[in-house]
């Protein structure tokens, strides 16, 4: 009768430490704050102890003030200006075969197609043909076996247009380029923790905690960054090397403790790159290949031919992104970047090169200012009311249960440091309703308790003995409590999965709240009983 | 002494006026839905796009050379009131002022903000704006939606959990209770016309949350009380189960409560609305666990017969050792 093995007990209390040592940031919040921030800056600092954890709860917008914006990236944009790099390509070729089509003239169209009219209608299915050879198969992660074109004749006029699989890729590269320059713009500002977030397909969440207003987080996202290809001197492993006359020393973007001399001036920019996709290269490794347009081209192939052998850096916002070997002069403007990739280092490679400028233009469909006066008098209010909650809570629980109550307390305590603890352990987000799911998890969570304690006045009527009463309340209480809890949590998730922002950290603290309330009132309070039964071994108890 | 919200043994019949507690549930769910038709929801900007601006000063409001000041903007729809809250000093003055979207625009022009202020700026040069917020149409169109699904698909998840884990009728009587719970809600907000967006639905949740949480617990003992009183009438069985609960339910009610009006008074303004959703909910679910989800629960009946069939009996193999 009422035993725990001794195993449950260290796992129990371990638990509860853990909780509450994860939780204890929290409670001085900005020293933390100030020691993370130097941490993160490479400061040595040592205003909190190295072996205490760190971690936080984040603060939400509505608690610290900030902007945020929604973003729908106008994916429709690009498929203009692919069709646009189409044509010299398929006017080349249509060219090379004058013969059998005739002459060849572009002629309006939607801005999606590309439409050529062709001036011999019996060499149409020949002009197909040759544009056909020019479809690549579409490149995704998935790897679907499609191809990036679909060419028709419609009369004496050839119609070409992206595929469907090829659209979507498009699309999902554009939001994804859209996405990751705006994130190195935003970091370029140093703010802290920003939320970048991709939301359905082609919207974008941007939170800034503490910048001024959504119109000044819209004027960064809108200056252009500037991408570079310049010529290496050295590599080296310190940022003050000396670096000669017109050149400069660069930090590698994901190699830390490199940096790179390079000169000043660069052979070709940004402006000057059309497109770059991942691919494979000759021997079927990831790889990517990129494009310039005809000056850029002549510039890049000029100076890969007389520098074979020798690095380039392609630098963006004043880090090197990589700095490949020059394997062969790039004619044409084209040019693959071969290397120890993954797919997906390809792919994002490729979000690199192409991220100098915004793919598409962006609709901003929702956008909201908190000032920071707010944030901060909403969480006074929101702490004075935890407190009052909480007094409130204890003080009825022991005036209800005498001793049982202090236990269920001691267990409310445990349980409001596990939810923080958690909170901070898995970054969540505090937000404004966050903090009134805490305030009604306190409420609620003494419910479990208050199942097992009145289920236990309940068996002591009949029961033989205390001990055998409180065993049987909390056998008895477990079906209702876990019950009650999953539905309870069922709602904690269907609002995570469907809401957005500060509702969804509403759901988060709900959704913990439940598992700690749980886990507190079942074990810790048991525990505390069974302890408590063992050193006084009480003839009978009052509940 | 210990506190004791009911007496340890209660035997209060729940069910002598069950015509009348019944009868005003159902009058009250007309009530709501035809306010909520009629009156309707003040729904925020949330889920009829537009913008919304707090404004902060160390003057007093004057909504009337507010809303003189914006008149030459030709906005439409401008609605202006002052916020009050018992944590404001004697210079703080606070008030919302919501516009509506702008005819013809999918998305949010940052003009039309900085004309609002420019012109508040105006009438009190010591206006500030603590928080502005604007959502384009496109997205309340469908912020409406997903809300809409959120409060079906909680239903029907709790609809199909509870008839799992006990019967039909239960589940039947449960959902009626919650769906008893959002109408009044929803009705209550059209009555007092206090704001509608995101954070309400979420309180919606909460209050479904809640209720069932309450209305679970009932039928738990119900259900242990229905196998040991096997020949007691049903009616019986729930007055004795709510009875048993009876304190059980109080105090939980109780606590959380008074969480909740700790929440409501100091909470600040902010989040008055969504407190206040929650506090009616908890109000009204322990009605509905009680008066509705019982109710309907004893007019479906229930299965009695929680024997399993016995395997020695009544099959048609001759018992060999009998």
């Amino acid at each position: 009768m009422l035993q725990i093995d001794l195993w449950k007990r260290i796992l129990i209390w371990l638990v509860v430490a853990a909780g509450l040592l994860l939780a204890l940031p929290n409670a001085f919040y900005s020293r933390v704050e100030g020691h993370n921030d130097a941490i993160a800056s490479g400061v040595e600092d040592s205003t909190w102890p190295s072996y205490l954890p760190t971690g936080l709860v984040n603060l939400g917008l509505d608690l610290r003030g900030g902007a945020h914006l929604l973003a729908e990236v106008r994916v429709a944009d690009v498929y203009e200006s692919r069709m646009k790099g189409m044509w010299p390509e398929i006017r080349n070729r249509l060219r090379d075969a004058r013969e059998q089509v005739g002459t060849i003239r572009l002629v309006e169209g939607k801005p999606d197609e590309l439409r050529v009219r062709i001036g011999d209608a019996d060499g149409m299915a020949r002009a197909v043909q040759l544009v056909r050879d020019l479809a690549r198969p579409v490149t995704t992660l998935t790897g679907a076996g499609a191809s990036d074109i679909e060419v028709r004749a419609e009369g004496d006029i050839l119609v070409v247009t992206l595929s469907e699989a090829e659209r979507a890729a498009t699309d999902d590269r554009t939001v994804r380029q859209s996405l990751e320059i705006i994130r190195r713009r935003i970091d370029e500002v140093g703010t802290r923790e920003p939320t970048i977030q991709r939301q359905g397909a082609d919207r974008i969440l941007i939170q800034v905690p503490g910048i001024g207003s959504a119109s000044e987080l819209k004027q960064i996202i809108g200056t252009t960054a500037q991408l570079t290809f310049q010529p290496v001197v050295s590599r080296t492993a310190s940022a003050d090397a000396s670096a000669g006359p017109g050149q400069e020393v660069l930090p590698s973007l994901d190699e830390e403790g490199v940096f790179y001399i390079l000169e000043d001036t660069p052979v070709v920019t940004g402006e000057e790159l059309v497109d770059a996709q991942p691919s494979f290269d000759q021997n079927g490794r990831p790889a990517v290949t990129f494009r310039f347009n005809p000056t850029g081209a002549r510039k890049f192939g000029d100076y890969t031919a007389a520098n074979i052998g020798n690095p380039f850096a392609i630098v963006l916002d004043d880090e090197v992104i990589s700095a490949p070997v020059i394997q062969s002069h790039i004619a044409g403007g084209s040019g693959i970047i071969t290397g120890n990739f993954s797919v997906e280092e390809s792919t994002n490679l490729a979000v690199l090169l192409r991220a100098g400028a915004l793919p598409a233009g962006l609709d901003f469909l929702e956008e909201r200012t908190i000032g920071p006066e707010l944030g901060a008098d909403s969480i006074a209010a929101g702490k004075l009311a935890c407190i009052v909650a909480f007094a409130g809570v204890l003080i009825f629980m022991v005036a209800s249960y005498g001793l049982f109550g202090i236990f269920a307390n001691l267990a409310l305590l445990a349980n409001v440091g596990l939810i923080f603890g958690l909170l901070s352990m898995i970054g969540a987000t505090l937000t404004l309703p966050g903090i009134a799911g805490i305030v009604l998890t306190i409420g609620m969570a003494v419910d479990a308790n208050v199942l097992v304690f009145e289920r236990i006045r309940e068996e002591l009527k009949t029961a033989r003995g205390p001990a055998r009463a409180i065993e049987l309340g909390y056998d008895r209480a477990l079906s209702a409590i876990v019950d009650a809890n999953i539905t309870t949590f069922m709602i904690a998730v269907i609002l995570f999965a469907l809401g957005s922002g500060p509702v969804r950290g509403f759901s988060v603290t709900l959704g913990i709240g439940i598992v700690t309330s749980v886990f507190t009132a079942i074990w810790v309070t048991r525990l505390l009983i069974v302890m408590w039964f063992e050193r006084r071994r009480p003839k009978t108890i009052e509940v | 002494m210990r506190l004791r919200l009911v007496p340890d043994e209660t035997h209060i019949d729940f069910f002598k006026y069950r015509y009348a507690t019944f009868g005003v549930s159902v009058v009250a769910m007309i009530a709501s839905l035809i306010l909520w038709l009629t009156v309707g929801l003040n729904f925020g900007i949330d889920f009829r796009g537009g913008t919304t601006l707090r404004t902060e000063s160390s003057v007093a409001v004057d909504v009337g050379a507010y809303r003189d000041a914006m008149q030459p903007l030709n906005l439409g729809d401008v609605s202006i009131s002052e916020v009050f809250d018992p944590s404001f000093g004697p210079d703080k003055h606070v008030a919302m002022i919501r516009v509506q979207a702008q005819d013809g625009q999918e998305s949010v022009a940052t003009d039309t903000v900085n004309r609002i202020e420019a012109a508040l700026q105006q009438v009190d040069s010591t206006i500030r704006f603590t928080s502005v917020e604007s959502v384009g149409p496109k997205v309340s169109g469908e912020l409406i939606q997903t809300a809409f699904i959120a409060v079906g698909v909680s239903l029907a998840a709790i609809l199909f959990y509870i008839w799992l884990r006990f019967e039909w009728q239960f589940s039947v009587g449960a959902v009626a209770a919650l769906f008893h719970d959002v109408l009044l809600t929803v009705g209550i907000f059209s009555l007092l016309q206090i704001r509608f967006d995101l954070a309400t639905i979420a309180a919606l949740l909460t209050i479904i949350g809640y209720s069932i949480n309450d209305t679970v617990v009932i039928f738990d003992r119900l259900r242990e009380n229905l196998r040991k009183y096997k020949t007691m009438p049903l009616q019986d069985v729930m007055n004795l189960s709510v009875n048993e609960t009876l304190s059980r339910t109080l105090m939980t009610s109780g606590t959380t409560l008074m969480a909740l009006i700790a929440l409501l008074v100091l909470g600040g303004d902010v989040i008055r609305g969504f407190v206040f959703a929650i506090t009616w909910g908890v109000v009204v679910g322990t009605y509905s666990s009680v008066y509705v989800a019982k109710n309907i629960v004893l007019w479906l009946g229930v299965k009695r017969d929680w024997t399993k069939p016995d395997a020695n009996k009544g099959n048609q193999f001759a018992n060999i050792d009998a």
